[in-house]
């Protein structure tokens, strides 16, 4: 790495950390978080005293983790995909492109800033969680750790796959499209609001090619006891096939990414912008 | 041998062609820029201005040409030529919940490992908001200024890297005139006390009149003249029209020598003219007639003007 890089990728974290402050303080970000916390805990609330078929558990115990999944890779692919989308048409990869080394800086901070950003909704989850809902919380330090290298796996599976397709997708009006309805498609049928065992056998072979499943299944085996192992495909964790197919995942984005942000970078110029605006204009108008 | 070297264009373009499909945007621009000049590249809209600097700029690759920024291809240039060519952008959005002073502060920290000691990197961020007049609105958000405040601060990231070259599109749309004049004032001072060689585009014709060392306008994809405006003026000035009135019937007659004319007007008729009137063509007139006969493609030849 030349000293140029090595600079840029030192401010790009500073830029990831003030973004991530400035969203704390934010009044639409507050909200965001409030209604993602609110929503969660309602759901759960409502459920309850549901107990789980053909096992002991209650609904929120099953549930949470698998909550947990589908928000760190819904925020983790609609947050990058929605912010470079943005900021492909405002002009700031623009801006990061007339500078020495700036788009190592815009991606560095763009990847902290989004890592960094899913601590408040996993805060506001956890916490009221853990003190309505009995038995919720990892039991010891072995869940914890497990918890957390779920979480890190799976934001590499995944977050490399918002950044393209934030590269790719033409414009914002585009976003829900090609972006929200995907994803949501793909969360709904990786088990997390019922479980995948109940599918068709093809949706189970489908789901289970794509990060959100294992990202759930390795959170369930984090909060669950062993024992609830029973319940899911081939009665096992599956431990050692969480961490290849996510490691798969985020070496195959890894590779991918950069290939495609630069091919987007080098598309990008001062009359794109102004037709973005122009654009927009007709939008508000 | 010094001399030499300032003789080195620091922007060499030649035979630049840019075509879309099979419209042809530019076909042909051949242009200069000296050390320490600033050129306007005057033309109406469409006429490919901005293609041509986001060429220079490195943004856009042309369909043939040769193009030489700093003594290096735009398209193949490395960080470290980044580092050495300012491009000020037309934001609208970007940026909203940064203030001025933390944004110019963070882009200009790209710019530190470039910093040499006739040209420390970057510029000292109280100083440059000062000379940019948003002093006041250095802690403000961003999302609160201004269009006018805001293009104030495009200028600013544009130079926060103390450029030696400094691309501008259309700088001033949206400017108020006091906005405008102390703009030029800017330019002026970075290209008289920090050598700063300047390229921008307009289409606002007093603009280029007022700030340029030389104007190139360009219509009908290429370079149609360049020279500074009092060449430009000069060349103008050949194109006068004498108007006058002889027993309540009006006579219009252009002519490249109006003074020679009236003289020979009143040896002829002396007091039986009247309501005499020469006006000399405004460059504005002369530009718009320029563009008129290049736009429909029917000179090919550039204009040579005297500089």
């Amino acid at each position: 790495m030349s000293g140029g890089t090595t600079y840029a990728v030192r401010l790009g974290l500073r830029r990831g950390w003030t973004e991530f402050t400035q969203s704390l303080r934010s009044p639409q970000d507050q909200a965001f978080y409030l209604f993602t916390g609110v929503a969660t805990l309602a759901y759960l609330w409502f459920n309850r005293a549901d107990e789980v078929e053909g096992t002991s558990l209650l609904y929120p115990t099953v549930a949470l983790p698998g909550i947990l999944a589908a928000l760190v890779a819904f925020n983790v692919v609609m947050g990058p995909a929605s912010a470079l989308v943005m900021e492909r048409e405002d002009g700031t990869l623009l801006r990061h492109r007339a500078l020495p080394h700036g788009m190592e800086g815009y991606v560095t901070g763009q990847v902290l800033y989004h890592s960094l950003g899913l601590l408040p909704t996993l805060v506001v989850i956890l916490v009221p969680s853990a003190l309505l809902f009995e038995g919720v919380v990892p039991g010891g330090a072995a869940g914890w750790l497990t918890a957390a290298w779920v979480l890190v796996l799976g934001m590499a599976a995944t977050m490399p796959l918002g950044m393209m397709l934030g590269a790719v997708l033409p414009s914002v009006q585009k976003l829900s499209t090609w972006g929200m309805v995907p994803a949501l498609l793909v969360t709904a049928i990786s088990g997390i609001f019922f479980p995948v065992q109940a599918l068709w056998g093809w949706v189970q072979a489908v789901a289970q090619a794509f990060p959100v499943y294992w990202v759930g299944l390795g959170m369930r085996s984090a909060f669950l006891p062993d024992a609830a192992a029973a319940v899911e495909l081939g009665g096992s964790w599956r431990t050692g096939t969480t961490v290849l197919v996510l490691v798969a995942w985020a070496v195959a984005g890894l590779l991918a990414a950069p290939v495609v942000l630069r091919r987007t970078t080098r598309r990008q110029s001062g009359s794109q912008v102004a037709a973005a605006r122009d654009t927009a204009g007709q939008w508000i108008t | 041998m010094t001399g030499d070297v300032s003789e080195q264009p620091v922007v060499r373009v030649r035979g630049l062609r840019m075509s879309y499909g099979t419209h042809e945007v530019l076909t042909g621009v051949d242009l200069d820029v000296h050390p320490g000049e600033v050129v306007c590249l005057l033309g109406p809209n469409g006429a490919g201005k901005s293609t041509t600097i986001e060429v220079l700029e490195g943004f856009r690759l042309p369909s043939a040409g040769e193009v030489s920024v700093l003594g290096v291809d735009p398209s193949r240039a490395d960080d470290a030529w980044r580092a050495r060519v300012g491009v000020v952008l037309q934001s609208w959005r970007d940026h909203p919940r940064w203030t001025p002073r933390r944004l110019l502060t963070h882009l200009g920290g790209f710019y530190r490992p470039y910093s040499t000691p006739e040209r420390p990197r970057p510029d000292d961020v109280d100083r440059l908001l000062h000379t940019v007049g948003l002093t006041d609105d250095a802690d403000r958000k961003i999302a609160t200024l201004s269009g006018g405040r805001r293009r104030r601060l495009d200028v600013a990231v544009g130079i926060v890297g103390r450029p030696e070259l400094l691309f501008l599109d259309e700088p001033t749309a949206g400017f108020d005139p006091e906005a405008r004049r102390d703009f030029h004032d800017l330019v002026h001072r970075l290209s008289d006390l920090e050598g700063t060689s300047v390229l921008l585009t307009t289409h606002d014709l007093g603009e280029a009149e007022r700030l340029a060392d030389r104007i190139l306008v360009l219509a009908g994809g290429r370079i149609v003249a360049d020279g500074s405006a009092d060449a430009l003026n000069r060349q103008v000035a050949a194109n006068s029209e004498v108007r006058w009135t002889r027993h309540g019937e009006r006579f219009v007659h252009a002519t490249d020598q109006p003074t020679p004319f009236v003289r020979r007007l009143f040896e002829q008729y002396g007091d039986e003219v009247a309501d005499l009137e020469v006006r000399r063509a405004s460059l504005e007139d002369t530009y718009l007639a320029m563009v008129a006969r290049h736009e429909s493609g029917a000179r090919p030849q550039p204009v040579e003007v005297a500089r």
